[in-house]
């Protein structure tokens, strides 16, 4: 269980956000919405761990994420603006070396198999950088295929990705919930996804 | 893990070969240079080659830190490693070594061979050979700890010669010296044993201090 107790962030001299609570059970859904600059993204990239709040706690399972010795780290799986790929890398090394990053040593046909899922189909072998914006988005989206992990922070998933993508998106988000998984996302686009327990956090 | 990083980064300057050999021609160039200037004095270039040689494998080294991090840093990829379970300290030893498998020990092969335009003697040429293959690690290691720290930052190249290339003093006096105590016929093999221990003390704290540092690059 994630949870957020009165958080605060400010940015240079100002504050973007505070008194910010929410928690996140498991099968729960946490969408983070607001205006552009309103602090979704400085959000998401508090609950990794990546910057500090200026004020509050953020809890994984009851221990603070900050102490780094909840196993919280081994149990998150964090997908932000910036794709995490190589350029000079074929989509199926990026895959295998990003997924040992977080944990997860796969081999090269567990690979393609999550790539040929994301409908990557023979360009497997390719590199990245010769991939369009949408392809390269699927190759980092891949890793949900095959890290294992419960919780799942995405910044905005959907970015660049075409109707049949974003419809392979809800699948996987439906069934990684269904499972018993948690998944904090920011999002501009509608999406209906089936979930036991939707919650939104809105910032202004 | 440690070596998913190492293979990554040599998978990556296998794809993009001129950056190791800009390192490698730098280092070649400067050190060719001084032959050329000086003129043939033999006594002369014998004196200045450690100190030549070394003064050119440390900008080298330098040349390439800014690339350490930074595309890490462009693409998210450190953003991942960072979020990673894996101990941070742990990918900073990956890098620092992939780093130094990339640029160091080009330098430490090259060495030789440009120290006999300088006429040097075999067995000088030898202790060179050890002392570059001791210090360089060392270069990277303390390297990635001045990469890790401007990250980011503008005008962070100029920035990490000014942090780097003082507390690369030590390996360059013992390195050079272990070279020319050698030549004048004193034993030279506590100069070596020094940079072996400058070696040992940055495997230990160079990762963590740059972990750290990065740390708060990307906050």
């Amino acid at each position: 269980m994630l949870q957020g107790v009165n958080l605060a962030c400010v940015r240079g001299d100002r504050e973007l956000f505070r008194d910010v609570s929410f928690s996140v059970a498991a099968g729960g859904l946490l969408q983070v919405r607001g205006p552009n600059g309103s602090g979704k993204t400085s959000l998401l990239r508090m609950l990794c761990g990546l910057s500090n709040p200026a004020a509050g706690e953020i809890l994984w399972n009851g221990i603070s994420v900050r102490s780094r010795d909840g196993g919280y780290y081994a149990d998150l799986t964090y997908i932000g603006h910036s794709s995490g790929t190589k350029d000079d890398l074929t989509a199926l090394e990026n895959l295998q070396i990003s997924s040992a990053l977080a944990g997860f040593e796969i081999t090269a046909a567990q690979a393609v198999e999550a790539l040929r899922r994301m409908g990557l189909k023979g360009r497997e072998m390719l590199p990245v950088k010769v991939l369009s914006q949408g392809q390269r988005r699927r190759v980092v989206l891949a890793r949900l295929l095959v890290c294992k992990t419960a919780l799942w922070i995405l910044d905005e998933p959907l970015v660049a990705l075409d109707v049949s993508a974003v419809d392979l998106m809800r699948n996987l988000l439906e069934q990684h919930l269904q499972q018993g998984g948690m998944v904090v996302m920011t999002t501009h686009q509608e999406i209906e996804i089936a979930a036991a327990a939707i919650s939104q956090l809105q910032l202004s | 893990m440690f070596f998913w990083i190492i293979k990554r980064d040599l998978l990556l300057a296998i794809r993009r070969q001129s950056d190791v050999l800009t390192t490698l021609f730098f280092f070649v160039i400067v050190v060719s240079l001084f032959p050329l200037s000086v003129g043939p004095e033999m006594n002369l270039l014998r004196t200045m080659a450690p100190g030549v040689v070394w003064v050119a494998a440390l900008l080298a080294s330098m040349l390439s830190l800014g690339r350490m991090f930074a595309n890490d840093y462009s693409d998210g990829t450190l953003e991942q490693m960072l979020v990673s379970p894996q101990s941070l300290s742990l990918l900073v030893l990956g890098k620092a070594t992939a780093h130094w498998l990339v640029t160091g020990v080009p330098l430490v092969l090259m060495g030789p061979v440009l120290g006999i335009q300088y006429d040097l003697p075999t067995d000088a040429l030898f202790v060179l050979t050890v002392a570059l293959l001791l210090g360089t690690p060392v270069l990277s290691l303390i390297g990635a700890i001045g990469a890790a720290l401007t990250l980011g930052l503008r005008g962070g190249g100029v920035l990490v010669s000014l942090l780097v290339l003082p507390l690369y003093i030590p390996v360059l006096i013992f390195g050079a010296g272990a070279v020319e105590a050698n030549m004048s016929g004193i034993a030279f093999d506590a100069h070596l044993s020094l940079i072996g221990a400058f070696l040992l003390a940055s495997i230990v704290f160079a990762p963590w201090a740059a972990a750290a540092s990065l740390r708060v690059s990307l906050e």
